[in-house]
């Protein structure tokens, strides 16, 4: 990859500081780094993905009727919301390599606003489950749903969509700074890399909750 | 561009910019380097430094072990320096000493690339270490910490020491251990020099790939783990609390499916470093570069599939311990196809007798040792009866301490004229490895003997039958720390006055041995295009000083 490039390149804004000769060798190995890096946070999730699987085996019947519980609609709505905004990322990936920087932003702009729907969603999820005595580990008082099973369907619950609203409130920081980035010409047809792997990053919060969604609100 | 500058001394005419040590004398040129090199020096100098500690540890629990009653310290202190030790030699020590110390200095020459992929990362890996060094070294001074470096719930979540920031710092280590990884694996991917294909990178960097491979994908699972059982803990989740519906054998095999693999992160990296030190110094190329290479990866996969024999007594039936005991043996067969080729490969070789090389023959008795007590106790019938006994503790000090300890050691001295531009004494390190190697030897094999009379790990005191071994363990310890000592000293007389190594000491025609002593900041001034590869012996004289066959683009 690293050959002999003294071939001039295009006047990079950032300039070329690292240890690479051209910019296409650079952006491959951000590609390459953001896919390392996202291949690492799913094996974070997939701890709390094997203990969801072990408790499922051994508290079945719980974990269904607990699941019953939660607002399918909410849900729901949140995967839908997040394609959307997934979308949304894609779009402005498009639009910025074609050259279209002002709908870029505009697109990158719709993003925030689904990414802060969901969150307002699940807030509002949240609120209630608190209302009812939903509350995560020795915290749980429902009466509705006695018992370790439900107990530890909501522990998990809470542990899995917090982690997963942490990573959406990372990747709206990250999918801002791209807004900027875009607005600021940082970011152009040129040069479409930062905002690539950003938006590869909010697509795993995407994925992330796609698999989130069947586990606690539809099985 | 760095200008060009004259031939520092007579001796190195290859010598056009200044060397990395020359380049920038102020503390924050050093604190604030984006340069792999120097990187590579801070992290060594915080891992000998836990390597200390750790050690100071160990030596303490060896002399409290003395005598089958008290000696000077009691229960609650003895648990919490055995945990000590292992959290300080596993987290601080040997996951990040030859990864992060000697692959940050060396893989970036190795490949003929000017820095890692992400300088900045690097540094930021550095700090992260110490973040998390600073929150671990805290808890032992603010409560201490008795769980074992395992944190098995659910005592972790109700011993009354200081789990809490513990388990935040694991973490913070485990990040500083994924960003590594994750910059090697892309610095290898992206920036080999041309010449550079997969199959003609040093051995080393073969190991540093599977090293980091591992380190990416397990460690966030420890991660995850760790801060579960701090949720537990402060929060009361009862994720893994019994009373409240969880199970504590499923954070048994969260931990394991990070652990296992974990010691492929120790052992592996030394594998890559004797797999260059047995070529050098034979003069030979491996004996099947591929089987070594393979290998490696072999193990890093099967690494992940062999976590349930920690847990043959945790209630796991007997399919499951059969399953995860012949995965377990694969370890066995990949680990054995590097010994035969190691072996094989001294072969018909010009074999110069080193420092490093009497290190490599240390690594291979160990490592065969220990390995076929691990074949031994994955098999579950005899597991049981040893498991939580010192033939345990013998077996993965053997396997796991001996192989890290002694490929540390091996490069540090394969690669100390490299780095510092000087040369050690061989007088001095024949004595040490010796002492380092005999000193380890005693200090375990009584272990395992131990073990195997029933002495339970993890224990203060023991009856008094026990009592020759341990004295002879503690003996043996003293020897090994009396070995490390010296080592310490003879190589620091030889960073101030050893004589001058000069670009290529040891005949070697691996990579990094082409470029100055110690190299330039830049590593090289135009990017190599090598024609010949890492391992090409057979032409012309291998003798000292004949490795220079760079070739400019």
């Amino acid at each position: 990859m690293a050959t002999t490039a003294s071939t001039p390149e295009p006047a990079a804004p950032h300039g070329l500081a690292g240890p690479y000769h051209s910019v296409p060798a650079r952006d491959n190995a951000l590609h390459l780094g953001v896919w390392v890096f996202l291949g690492s946070e799913t094996l974070l999730f997939a701890a709390l993905f094997a203990l969801y699987a072990g408790y499922r085996a051994g508290y079945g019947a719980d974990f269904h009727t607990a699941a019953h519980h939660n607002e399918m609609w909410i849900g729901s709505l949140n995967t839908l919301v997040l394609i959307v905004s997934s979308f949304f990322v894609a779009w402005a990936v498009h639009l910025v390599r074609t050259g279209r920087p002002r709908p870029a932003v505009w697109s990158l702009a719709a993003t925030i606003l689904l990414g802060l729907t969901f969150l307002g969603l699940k807030t509002l999820e949240y609120t209630h489950h608190f209302a009812e005595g939903i509350k995560p580990g020795a915290a749980y008082a429902n009466e509705a749903l006695p018992g370790p099973g439900p107990r530890m369907f909501f522990t998990l619950y809470y542990a899995m969509t917090g982690l997963h609203a942490l990573h959406v409130i990372a990747g709206l920081i990250v999918i801002a700074c791209m807004l900027i980035g875009v607005r600021r010409l940082r970011i152009n047809a040129a040069r479409p890399t930062l905002l690539e792997i950003g938006g590869l990053y909010w697509h795993l919060v995407d994925i992330v909750w796609i698999f989130l969604w069947p586990l606690l609100y539809l099985t | 561009m760095i200008p060009d500058h004259p031939a520092a001394a007579p001796a190195e005419p290859v010598v056009h910019e200044i060397d990395f040590w020359r380049d920038g004398r102020t503390v924050g040129s050093w604190l604030l380097t984006k340069d792999h090199k120097r990187i590579g020096i801070m992290f060594l100098a915080g891992v000998t430094l836990a390597l200390l500690v750790g050690g100071v540890f160990a030596l303490i629990l060896r002399l409290e072990l003395l005598t089958p009653d008290r000696t000077f310290i009691g229960p609650n202190a003895f648990n919490q320096l055995f945990t000590h030790h292992g959290v300080v030699m596993i987290f601080l020590f040997m996951i990040p000493a030859i990864p992060a110390g000697f692959g940050n200095f060396f893989v970036p020459i190795m490949i003929g690339a000017r820095d890692v992929a992400f300088p900045r990362l690097n540094l930021a890996s550095f700090y992260v270490y110490v973040a998390g060094a600073i929150l671990l070294l805290a808890t032992l001074l603010i409560g201490g910490l008795d769980t074992g470096w395992t944190f098995y719930t659910p005592y972790s979540t109700t011993s009354y020491s200081t789990v809490a920031l513990a388990v935040v710092g694991v973490f913070v280590v485990g990040v500083s251990s994924i960003l590594t990884g994750l910059n090697f694996i892309v610095t290898i991917h992206t920036l080999r020099a041309e010449g550079v294909t997969w199959h003609r990178m040093p051995l080393f960097v073969w190991a540093i790939y599977a090293t980091s491979i591992i380190q990416v994908l397990a460690t966030p699972v420890l991660g995850m783990s760790v801060l579960l059982v701090g949720a537990d803990r402060v929060l009361h989740w009862g994720l893994f609390e019994p009373a409240l519906g969880g199970d504590p054998v499923l954070f048994q095999h969260l931990f394991w499916f990070y652990s296992h693999p974990a010691v492929y992160i120790m052992i592996l990296p030394a594998m890559g470093v004797v797999s260059e030190v047995v070529s050098s110094f034979s003069h030979n190329p491996p004996i099947s570069y591929r089987a070594i290479a393979y290998s490696s990866l072999g193990i890093a996969f099967i690494g992940f599939l062999t976590w349930g024999h920690h847990m043959f007594v945790s209630g796991m039936s007997v399919f499951d311990a059969g399953a995860f005991g012949i995965l377990s043996m694969f370890v066995a067969i990949f680990s054995a196809v590097k010994v035969f080729t190691w072996t094989a490969t001294l072969y018909r070789g010009r074999i110069a007798v080193t420092t490093p090389l009497l290190y490599f023959f240390g690594f291979t008795f160990l490592f065969v040792f220990g390995g076929m007590s691990g074949v031994a106790l994955a098999t579950a019938s005899l597991d049981i009866p040893w498991h939580d006994t010192y033939f345990v503790v013998a077996h993965f000090h053997f396997i796991m301490v001996g192989g890290t300890l002694t490929g540390f050691l091996a490069a540090l001295h394969y690669w100390f004229p490299k780095v510092t531009g000087r040369m050690y004494s061989e007088r001095w390190g024949l004595v040490s490895s010796m002492l380092v190697t005999l000193g380890f030897f005693f200090t375990f094999m009584p272990q395992f003997l131990l073990g195997n009379a029933g002495m339970p790990r993890r224990y203060w005191s023991y009856p008094a039958h026990y009592q020759w071994m341990n004295v002879l363990s503690t003996a043996g310890a003293s020897v090994l720390a009396l070995g490390l000592l010296i080592t310490f000293g003879y190589l620091t007389a030889a960073v101030l006055r050893g004589r001058r190594a000069g670009p290529n000491p040891w005949g070697s025609r691996s990579y990094e041995w082409r470029v100055p002593s110690p190299p330039p900041t830049h590593n090289f001034e135009t990017l190599p295009r090598w024609r010949k590869g890492p391992y090409d012996y057979h032409y012309g004289n291998g003798g000292a000083g004949n490795g220079d066959d760079r070739q400019h683009a």
